[in-house]
């Protein structure tokens, strides 16, 4: 059977088409006010990547904040939507079958998933502060007027240690423009920021506890500037899994195509 | 998950004593409103209070009990928000206890909350405090009210005991020494409350009290224990309005009445397999107070199938258990005879509650994951949920410790932050968010919307 999984973000939407245990199409675009018609979009541009049409998969799951926008609504009409936590543990077992724990950093939440055999042990997600997300970096990336691609090769040009204290996005920026005005470079910055938000993720992390092997996935995996703070708050070596950002989607594909779990 | 699922269904009917139970409540904040119009007394102090030993100045002595009232401004938000302004405006940290915030808020404000809503113009000022030191709050909660009276032109005398005794060793009999220290105290306490009431101490009404508040709390007790049947015949939401008469009036004839009335109910239940949620399929329990403004999360989990079916807050708050050798509980068997003078009253009343359960919050990490553990097996519980509860520092002491001890027995956890008393600490929609994604990685599915 080939399968969908539909992973509606809080900025992207992602979906990936899944047939015999292999990824044969993949697609990704922002989300924009109407969730549903960005969804379609990508749904629609991934079937064409994939040469099928919606009569050609059998059973679509969706995921993600918005994903009971999809659910039932042509011409997805996906089956059933998942939470996020479940996703991240079905995707990255198929991504990484090694997997225990899974770290997903996306752009609004962090999570972090003990995982057991593509399912659930336990998990946290971060409360209250956008802090402990993608959002953070692209928000002190505009402080630093910087693209917030050039964020992360910006701060491993950093050896130095800044301190940065502030548990919010908001006052962070303000602790990133006193920064600034004390003349620190912005490579230092950088790592501070990367640096900042690896310590949010890594203490939310270590409330369910660290097994090996540790995967990390979500967008803020592509960032290279993310993953050697967290390895090193973590004190482990961390599996980026190809197209980490397409995770959660992929569970849901995974799900989608094993509907009597 | 958003597909339904059509599961067996249980036959469910409301509770017969649910409008008792509330013109009980009614009732008892009324009566403290009016005591002075019936030339009685008015006192203040804490649900964990010896709230036996005011009684023995005569039957027209009227209590409020500061954290229920707390609780019930917190289910009024909007009340509860002009008390948080007001209490913050006069200088106190939104860190602090939020009862007992939304509790000065109201004296703040000058205006006083009923059980249906409604907001009377005047605060009603207690005519003495009769406390407990039972946290780090408790004792300060009412030398605050005493000046924030004073304040207002009036003095009121305080009295605390200081129950820092612990539970009983090993759940072992009590040692003497610590019933002594409290015996002491409420015995003084008695000398002090004819000194500033003017009135007669009557021994006889003591005794009565102390004996209604032994056999209320013991049939709570036999009620919690009830809902260890499948079905559950009491959902936790419903609980809330049923355990609150124990901690109004423990040591009151109509409170023993009520719940010789739903005990003899819920019996009923069990034996005609009548459940709370009528699709019980999962059954937890939760841990400290919940968010009052937000019950509404109850009635989310029943779309799981999920009930909770109790906690060690509701079943230990006022319910009296025995602990067995075989680390079961049974509801604690009254003495086999009443107290005939004060000072069989003070020391049967000691004895009998240094056995709360409660207590237990504030002394052993180890020891209530303990007594949790010996709820989730008895109840037959499949995940405990714990309210990482910021509004409570005494409740949710070590409850992090509690999590990892249970985690470790192999109960799944589901942690959720919040307030009991302030709707700003919890963020209802993250939370159904995170108890979703928990209540799918148990393998439970949507039954309803």
């Amino acid at each position: 059977m080939i399968t969908a999984g539909v992973d509606v973000g809080a900025k992207f939407a992602k979906v990936v088409i899944f047939k015999d245990g292999q990824v044969v199409a993949r697609a990704k675009a922002l989300v924009g006010f109407d969730v549903l018609k960005s969804a379609i979009e990508v749904f629609e541009a991934a079937l064409k990547d994939a040469g099928l049409s919606r009569s050609d998969i059998g059973r679509v799951v969706a995921t993600g904040m918005g994903r009971n926008a999809v659910v039932q609504k042509p011409p997805i009409n996906a089956e059933e939507a998942v939470s996020e936590v479940v996703a991240d543990a079905a995707g990255a077992f198929q991504a990484v079958p090694t997997v225990k724990t899974v770290i997903d950093v996306g752009a609004e939440e962090g999570r972090g998933v003990k995982v057991e055999g593509g399912k659930v042990r336990d998990f946290v997600i971060n409360e209250r502060c956008a802090a402990g997300a993608g959002t953070f970096v692209e928000a002190m990336a505009r402080a630093l007027e910087v693209n917030v691609e050039e964020m992360g090769p910006l701060s491993l040009k950093s050896a130095n240690v800044i301190p940065m204290n502030a548990q919010c996005c908001v006052f962070a920026e303000s602790e990133v423009v006193s920064l600034i005005h004390s003349k620190i470079s912005k490579e230092d910055i950088a790592k501070a920021i990367h640096d900042a938000i690896a310590g949010r993720i890594s203490s939310m992390i270590l409330r369910v506890g660290v097994e090996k092997d540790v995967v990390l996935i979500g967008g803020c995996a592509l960032n290279p500037g993310f993953k050697p703070p967290l390895e090193k708050e973590l004190h482990t070596n961390i599996i980026v899994p190809e197209f980490p950002e397409y995770v959660s989607a992929l569970g849901a594909a995974v799900i989608a195509a094993n509907p009597a779990r | 998950m958003t597909t339904s699922v059509e599961v067996k269904e249980y036959p469910s009917e409301p509770l017969r004593c649910w409008e008792q139970a509330k013109n009980l409540r009614k009732n008892y904040y009324e009566d403290y409103l009016r005591a002075h119009e019936k030339g009685g007394l008015r006192w203040a102090g804490g649900a964990w209070s010896f709230s036996g030993i005011p009684a023995g100045l005569g039957e027209d002595v009227y209590c409020i009990t500061g954290e229920p009232y707390g609780a019930t401004v917190a289910f009024y938000k909007d009340f509860a928000s002009k008390c948080h302004d007001a209490t913050e405006a006069a200088g106190f940290p939104r860190t602090l206890c939020a009862y007992m915030r939304n509790y000065w808020g109201s004296i703040l404000l000058d205006k006083y909350i009923l059980t249906d809503g409604t907001v009377v113009d005047g605060y009603p000022a207690p005519d003495f405090i009769w406390q407990d030191h039972i946290c780090c709050s408790h004792g300060k909660w009412y030398q605050l009210v005493k000046w924030l009276e004073k304040k207002r032109g009036k003095e009121v005398p305080m009295y605390s005991v200081d129950v820092s005794v612990g539970y009983p060793s090993d759940f072992g009999p009590e040692e003497d020494y610590k019933v002594d220290y409290i015996v002491g105290q409420l015995s003084d306490g008695i000398d002090w409350l004819e000194k500033v009431t003017g009135r007669n101490y009557n021994d006889a009404l003591l005794c009565e009290a102390v004996w209604n508040e032994m056999k209320a709390t013991s049939l709570w007790a036999e009620v919690c224990a009830l809902n260890q049947a499948v079905p559950a015949p009491l959902d936790e939401k419903t609980m809330y309005s049923l355990y609150v008469m124990g901690t109004l009036m423990k040591h009151r004839p109509e409170c023993v009445a009520f719940y010789e009335t739903l005990r003899n109910e819920t019996q009923d239940r069990v034996k005609r397999g009548i459940a709370a949620v009528p699709n019980e399929r999962f059954r937890v329990i939760t841990d400290t107070q919940p968010p009052w403004g937000f019950l509404k999360i109850f009635r989310e989990m029943e779309k799981y199938g999920a009930v909770s079916v109790g906690s060690l807050y509701t079943f230990g708050l006022i319910g009296m258990w025995q602990y067995q050798p075989d680390g079961t509980w049974i509801p604690r068997p009254v003495p086999p005879q009443r107290p005939r003078t004060r000072e069989e009253a003070l020391q049967a009343i000691v004895r009998w509650t240094m056995h709360k359960p409660e207590w237990a919050h504030f002394y052993e990490p180890e020891l209530k994951t303990k007594m949790m553990q010996s709820i989730v097996k008895q109840w037959k519980v499949d995940a405990v949920l714990l309210h990482y509860n910021r509004g409570c520092e005494g409740l949710s002491v070590h409850i992090a410790e509690n999590r990892f001890g249970l985690l470790q027995a192999g109960v799944p956890v589901f942690p959720f932050e919040g307030n009991m008393g302030d709707e700003r600490d919890f963020d209802f929609a993250g939370t159904l968010a995170r108890l979703t994604a928990f209540f799918e990685s148990m393998g439970l599915r949507k039954l309803k919307e």
